[in-house]
């Protein structure tokens, strides 16, 4: 099956090849699998940073002007930049492309869940403690399940940009599906392999973003019950 | 001469010899290159975004269509998007493709920002506009435009950082710009090129840096002193705001 774009379009060249597919399915699994897995552990270590230090920032509030300062401007510094201050410390290797997209998700992160827990009610707040809540028992019982929407958010955001930003660590040597972009952009423009991974990428965003989402609807029922 | 052998002592001796700032693709060359593809970047996306947006928020309408926007560019990938436009412009691989596609990343922020700030106008301004006999056209230049100044500022520095970051992926479609010094002390090998790379990496985060802290001074300066505690506490609009980094 092949689709052309325009009527310049070179026969031989299509934009859409099944046959592309599947003569190379092995290498589009294996890229389409180092990306996953290079997204879902950059997000699940983000996350692991995160939250002890969002906590911190709504716990001790002069910390939080420096942590969202902090994170901001490193937020600034473009991707290629960040890949080449670590690159020559951590060598070429998935290594680097990790640190590089975890200090990402994890500015997304502190952000939402920051803003997540400073919208709990301070009543609430009130409420718990005149129940007997400690410190712990409110953070845990009452605190993080209400920000639970806010912390959602920023690992949606956080994901969904990950998979993007995975490609540009082709520069570094692990790049995933974008290994696949750029091998075609320099295999003579080949469209068919870079089209693929293109949407392959966004695809595999829509597939998690959709995936976190179920996973929030597991994990805050009361949210759809309201809702109803 | 003793030659320093971690990469930042060696990316200030790089950065320090004289020829590697004015030499044929030189820094001087490469920073001319990044801006001049990052403003006519910019230029082209506040011209697609600016009119839609205000007359969008005009309308009250289309709310859905601009987070739709913000959202899917977010998982576009970069690179696949600067890859595929020079191949569809197919006239090899000048400044054009790889302009207009950073400028489909300067779309998202330019587009909520002006929908937002038109958006936030005080309806009962609007009640008492009307009142006078002001027609939606005049409505729109004469006040809902003014109001908006600030919203479409704090755009335009969101946009501008980060299509000056996002250039500098420009490098891997040979579209020149800083990234380029960056790849090119990667083909050397890192050994080599140490001090290139982190020399390279310096200069686009600190032009990255410098837009953000500069425009951020034009944003407050459009900002009517009454308005600028408010907008601090409640910040950039979300949607354009999280649509950065490349």
């Amino acid at each position: 099956m092949s689709f052309r774009l325009s009527y310049r379009a070179d026969p031989g060249n299509p934009w859409f090849s099944w046959q592309y597919v599947r003569d190379n399915s092995d290498t589009i699994l294996a890229a389409v699998r180092e990306h996953a897995s290079l997204t879902g552990r950059a997000v699940l270590i983000a996350v692991l940073i995160a939250l002890p230090l969002s906590v911190l920032a709504y716990w001790f509030r002069p910390l939080a002007g420096p942590i969202l300062a902090v994170s901001g401007v490193v937020y600034t510094i473009p991707s290629l930049a960040l890949f080449a201050f670590i690159a020559p410390y951590l060598g070429t290797g998935s290594t680097t492309v990790l640190v590089g997209l975890v200090l990402y998700a994890l500015l997304l992160i502190v952000r939402n869940v920051v803003a997540g827990l400073n919208q709990v009610p301070p009543e609430v707040g009130e409420a718990a403690e005149g129940m007997g809540y400690g410190r712990w028992g409110r953070l845990f019982r009452i605190d993080l399940p209400l920000a639970l929407p806010g912390i959602v958010t920023g690992v949606r955001l956080a994901t969904v940009s990950t998979v993007a930003l995975v490609t540009v660590g082709v520069l570094v040597g692990h790049g995933g599906l974008g290994q696949l972009i750029f091998a075609g952009f320099q295999n003579n423009l080949y469209k068919a392999e870079i089209m693929t991974a293109a949407l392959l990428c966004v695809a595999l965003a829509v597939v998690l973003d959709l995936l976190l989402v179920l996973v929030a609807r597991l994990v805050t029922p009361w949210s759809t019950r309201r809702a109803r | 001469m003793t030659v320093a052998t971690n990469p930042i002592g060696q990316a200030v001796v790089w950065i320090n010899d004289p020829l590697n700032w004015t030499n044929p693709g030189g820094m001087l060359d490469r920073l001319g290159e990044h801006l001049t593809i990052s403003a006519l970047a910019v230029a082209l996306g506040c011209l697609v975004a600016w009119p839609l947006g205000l007359w969008l928020g005009h309308l009250g309408r289309g709310g859905g269509l601009v987070v739709l926007v913000s959202n899917a560019t977010l998982a576009i990938p970069t690179l696949a998007l600067l890859t595929i436009l020079p191949v569809v412009f197919a006239s090899g691989f000048g400044r054009t493709p790889v302009v207009v596609a950073l400028a489909v990343f300067a779309v998202p922020p330019l587009l909520a920002n002006a929908y937002t700030g038109v958006r936030q106008v005080d309806p009962e301004a609007l009640d008492a506009a009307r009142g006078m006999g002001l027609s939606g056209g005049q409505l729109l230049r004469r006040v809902e435009l003014p109001l908006a100044v600030p919203y479409l500022a704090a755009g335009f520095r969101t946009a501008a950082v980060q299509v000056i970051a996002t250039a500098a992926l420009a490098s891997f479609v040979n579209g020149g710009g800083l990234g380029q010094i960056i790849r090119t002390g990667f083909g050397i090998g890192i050994a080599a090129g140490g001090g290139q790379i982190v020399a390279g990496g310096v200069l686009v985060a600190g032009l990255a840096l410098l837009a953000e802290v500069v425009l951020g001074g034009v944003e407050r300066l459009v900002t009517p002193r009454p308005l600028r505690r408010g907008r601090q506490r409640a910040g950039r609009p979300r949607p354009a705001d999280a649509t950065g980094s490349a």
